[in-house]
């Protein structure tokens, strides 16, 4: 493996770390979402309920969306 | 960019097991992102569960019930009840000559059975000492979220009856 490949490599991986840290953060908000409509629900608050599943949604379209991001970065960085 | 492997490629197998050592790390950021989307994806389906729950559910019917009798208990006295169905427990308490608060038993933190302490004045669940108004419900002391369910009461003559449930 020449200088170059190595430097894609670590280029790559770098990537993808940034890009699943992101997707960590997303699912701890996501958690976060969750527990706190559920508990508007139990309380009666029907209100909030709706606008958090659209957030969840795009929040999950988010993750997605990195999730491709990761699996196109690594199949680029591993073609020898 | 595909969301799908392309069966024309290299299999599977060689995909996910590579030969190479330095591939390894890629082969597991990758398929610990698959996870944390699917998580994501749980999240998101859990939203969706609540909202389902909250947009379609039927509406509580509550009958009109007769609870007990005027001047059955003494001030300061409770009676036990089942209202609206059979499972929901709920507790009497004459607070005075001619004043009556009824209450879903239920604690609002983890369900346990709450008591009517005539001492204190206040509904205490024993559980994780949880504390009630006895007035309307509200939360006094402890780790309960949310106001007990108050029962609303009609009085039919001599009976009393259960005709409802605010805060549900």
């Amino acid at each position: 493996m020449g200088n170059l490949e190595r430097f894609k490599q670590r280029r790559g991986l770098v990537a993808i770390n940034g890009a699943m840290g992101l997707i960590v953060i997303l699912l701890i908000f996501q958690i976060w979402l969750l527990s706190a409509t559920l508990e508007a629900f139990l309380a009666g608050h029907t209100g909030a309920v709706l606008p958090a599943a659209i957030f969840s949604g795009g929040v999950f379209l988010g993750c997605l969306a990195l999730n491709l991001f990761v699996t196109r970065v690594d199949h680029e960085s591993r073609k020898h | 960019m595909s969301l799908f492997r392309n069966p024309s490629k290299e299999p599977l197998w060689k995909d996910e097991f590579s030969v190479f050592t330095s591939d390894e790390r890629y082969v597991s950021r990758r398929q610990f992102s698959k996870f944390l989307t699917l998580a994501s994806l749980g999240m998101f389906v859990g939203n969706l569960w609540i909202l389902a729950k909250a947009y379609f559910a039927k509406a509580a019917s509550f009958p009109s019930v007769a609870v007990g009798e005027v001047g059955e208990i003494p001030v300061r006295g409770v009676k036990l009840f089942a209202y609206p169905t059979s499972q929901d427990h709920c507790i009497l308490i004459r607070t005075g000559e001619e004043e009556y608060v009824a209450y879903s038993q239920k604690c609002t933190h983890l369900s346990c059975a709450v008591y009517f302490s005539a001492k204190e004045d206040r509904l205490e669940c024993p559980c994780h000492q949880g504390l009630f108004s006895v007035r309307d419900g509200s939360v006094l002391q402890g780790p309960p979220p949310r106001p007990l369910p108050q029962i609303i009461l009609e009085r039919d003559g001599a009976r009393l009856l259960a005709v409802g449930v605010k805060g549900n």
